[in-house]
């Protein structure tokens, strides 16, 4: 099996310069191994962590120690010390990450912000429409809003724009950070199918996921993430 | 005419004149280059012509025939004044015959009838720099020359042709020189600028105000400005002098009376007389036979 | 798992190498011993309050202000490798006008005031020897319609135009000679918000439709996260602070960079 995410002897503390130096550690010794078609959840209470250590996986945080080798293609790359060009090519092909959140750029129509990371990769234009399409039917957001601008969407469809867009791609590894927080039941269940998608062509999956319907029908294994 | 008592020949003074000389020597090595030389105050107004007349006086001698024209014409006041000065100061011969003189100054024309080489074309020059359009500074006017960026004197004729449909500049009209300095040929109208490209004599151009000599030696590549696809051209009249009856001079608009009449005739009013001449001598042969 | 890349990747040769590149007016007034690497492509912020020096950095970076010290190597495409102080002006100002591209937040520093859109585009054409009208002021409009510019306003003037569609045009006048590095001061300075947005979302779609390599300096934190793939954070004329831009604005480590980020940034 191929393990796509080696995470050995993570730590990281945060320090708050601008408010007496107060600083203190969230992570410590974390190991982590994930491999191919696995999908694993992070576990733990709020605050424990869990966020942190996804972002750190993205290379959106920086590590204080340790270091987080992930796989690309045919080379493995330590995220930790690579070059930021080095980083922004693995974001483009190989890491996908989904937050509750979407960025969006003002005056993009919604289809277009959902095709954006495909088209990037020079993928067929029609093509990328046609999978973006597909993804937004299935999360059920109603076609006459596709030509607009999501950014003035309600909550819960600025949300499944944001994992249209982060599933567009067939990424090798995929971090979502509780994409399914605020959607119902019925969205819930396309996420859930979109992972297992993901999982069967391969990907490694890490996740957070509050819902314990949607945790129990991706996990294979649930990770604990204790606060220190 | 003798010299008049009291002034040294020519007005300016040997050093004064040495040093013009240098800046002419200068200007004539380099085609189409601007020289600065240190201007004097001549007994006249800027805007006369005293660019020019500095030159002239710099490189007259006693054995030299002197024109000046203003606008083609010799019986202007300029040019009257200009000549008077030079006949006072320097005492040499002057004519209003272009193929005569061996020295012609001359305020916004060149004379129709090709000038020999040995003979010195004198322009009075407001303003120098062509490139002063598009670029106010003078450090970075010169840098362009220096650099040759001259891609910027091309937007000029581009507003032209945007503005009007064809490239509408029609004096003062920007030269490439020798293939290397762009160069403000002074307000003659563009359809004299063929005339300088491998001119036989000497041009030397003299800007008082801006304190510049610039030159184009005989025989040299004068280039008008162009896109390939809207060519340099030269105006056109629909008639012909209604004096000499010529068709390929340049043609003055005159108004004859208060009711708006007008007539075109040449600009150049010595070569106008020279072909009068010329016709009645024929006419009077004829008679004759 | 044991191969871990070490070597750099791919065998791709930095555009722009800055080495301790330093330039002061006075103590503490300037930049001084900036290094770095610019890759093709590549997106490039600098921020830093005003003062910081970004401007003087900036400046010598594009060959306009000669630095006391260090060294600035281009790899040109026309003259190969460039070590740029080290050679002629005239050749510093041939790169301006072809391989280069300027952008000023003054858009009177970057336009040609008194002449239309349609020279401004076209001046850069002539520059580089292009001398056929009507294939200048194709390409003109084209760039107009590509800055989202009605093309029926090339024979206006950019004193008509509003501050966002002067950027815009600046943007045009540069973009037009397919310059492979860009230069940017504050480009949205002075900009009203909604005009801003517009102006970096066609930023954005250009650099990367074209595969432009950019170094922008601005003091607004959105507009690097929006533009820039990392960041360099200037302070009292040093780099305190360099990395992936998501990286330095989520988790800033330097004491200044988390002030920066806490002080502006609301999301």
């Amino acid at each position: 099996m191929t393990i796509m995410i080696d995470v050995r002897g993570v730590e990281k503390s945060f320090t708050l310069h601008n408010q007496g130096g107060a600083s203190f550690s969230v992570l410590e010794g974390v190991q982590l191994q994930v491999v191919a078609g696995e999908c694993v959840v992070l576990h733990g209470q709020s605050g424990a962590g869990k966020s942190t250590l996804l972002k750190a996986l993205y290379a959106n945080y920086a590590v204080s120690s340790g270091s987080i080798v992930l796989r690309d293609g045919n080379q493995v790359v330590d995220i930790t010390t690579a070059l930021p060009r080095r980083i922004l090519a693995l974001r483009e092909r190989t890491v996908g990450y989904v937050s509750q959140f979407l960025r969006v750029i003002p005056r993009i129509p919604t289809l277009q912000v959902v095709m954006q990371p495909l088209l990037d990769l020079g993928e067929d234009e029609a093509v990328c429409e046609a999978k973006a399409r597909d993804l937004l039917s299935r999360l059920n957001v109603p076609e006459r809003l596709w030509s607009l601008s999501p950014s003035t969407f309600s909550g819960g469809e600025q949300q499944r724009v944001n994992i249209a867009r982060g599933f567009i791609v067939d990424y090798p590894i995929l971090l979502l950070d509780e994409p399914t927080a605020s959607l119902d039941a019925a969205n819930r269940q396309v996420v859930v199918q979109l992972i297992n998608e993901a999982k069967v062509r391969g990907a490694a999956v890490v996740g957070i996921f509050h819902d314990e319907d949607v945790r129990e029908a991706v996990a294979d294994r649930l990770v604990d993430i204790r606060a220190l | 005419m003798s010299q008049a008592d009291g002034y040294n020949f020519a007005y300016l003074d040997e050093q004064t004149k040495r040093m013009i000389r240098r800046a002419i020597l200068k200007a004539v090595a380099i085609p189409g280059y601007q020289v600065p030389f240190g201007g004097r105050e001549m007994p006249l107004p800027h805007g006369w012509g005293t660019g020019g007349m500095q030159v002239t006086a710099s490189v007259i001698g006693t054995d030299d025939r002197l024109k000046v024209i203003d606008q083609g014409a010799d019986d202007t006041t300029n040019a009257i004044s200009i000549r008077r000065f030079f006949a006072r100061t320097a005492g040499v011969e002057t004519t209003e015959k272009t193929a005569d003189a061996t020295l012609i100054q001359t305020r916004h024309r060149i004379p129709e009838r090709p000038l020999k080489n040995g003979q010195i074309l004198i322009y009075q020059v407001p303003v120098p720099e062509p490139l002063r359009f598009i670029e106010p500074r003078d450090s970075e006017t010169r840098k362009m020359h220096a650099l040759r960026e001259y891609g910027a004197m091309q937007v000029k004729l581009y507003e032209d042709v945007a503005r009007f449909g064809h490239i509408a500049t029609s004096y003062d009209y920007p030269v490439m020189v020798n293939g290397r300095y762009m160069m403000c040929p002074s307000p003659i109208p563009k359809f004299d600028n063929p005339k300088m490209d491998r001119m036989p004599a000497l041009q030397l151009f003299g800007a008082g105000f801006e304190k510049r000599i610039y030159a184009v030696p005989p025989y040299t590549e004068v280039k008008s400005l162009d896109f390939d696809d809207h060519p340099f051209e030269v105006q056109q009249w629909e008639g012909s002098c209604e004096i000499c009856g010529s068709d390929h001079s340049f043609l003055d608009e005159v108004i004859t009376d208060d009711a708006g009449s007008k007539m075109f005739v040449c600009s150049d009013t010595d070569y106008c007389r020279e072909r009068l001449a010329e016709q009645s001598a024929a006419t009077t042969e004829e008679v004759a036979l | 798992m044991s191969n871990t890349a070490q070597t750099p990747w791919q065998d791709i040769e930095p555009l722009l190498s800055v080495q301790q590149l330093s330039k002061f007016y006075a103590p503490g007034k300037g930049c001084g011993d900036v290094s770095f690497d610019l890759y093709p492509g590549e997106v490039l912020g600098i921020v830093g309050e005003s003062g910081s020096g970004k401007s003087t950095l900036l400046n010598s970076l594009s060959a306009r202000l000669a630095p006391d010290a260090g060294k600035v190597i281009y790899r040109s495409e026309q003259f190969g490798e460039l070590d740029l102080y080290a050679g002629e002006e005239s050749l510093r100002r041939q790169l301006m006008r072809s391989e280069w591209g300027i952008v000023h937040q003054h858009a009177a520093d970057g336009l040609r005031m008194n002449v239309s859109a349609g020279a401004n585009i076209g001046e850069r054409l002539m520059a580089i020897g292009e001398r056929h009208y009507g294939d200048i002021r194709a390409r003109a409009e084209q760039w107009l319609q590509a800055v989202e510019i009605d093309s029926n306003r090339i024979d206006d003037k950019p004193a008509q135009f509003s501050g966002g569609m002067q950027q815009r045009l600046q943007i045009a006048r540069n973009l037009v000679t397919h310059p492979r590095l860009i230069f940017m001061d504050e480009p949205t300075g002075g900009l009203d918000v909604s005009v801003q947005a517009r102006l970096l979302d066609l930023l954005r779609t250009l650099v990367a439709q074209l595969g432009l390599s950019v170094i922008i300096v601005t003091h607004d934190l959105a507009v690097a996260r929006l533009l820039a793939h990392r960041l360099m954070v200037m302070r009292r004329g040093e780099v305190v602070e360099s990395g992936l831009t998501d990286q330095v604005l989520d988790d800033p480590q330097h004491p200044y960079t988390q002030l920066l980020v806490s002080s502006i940034l609301q999301n």
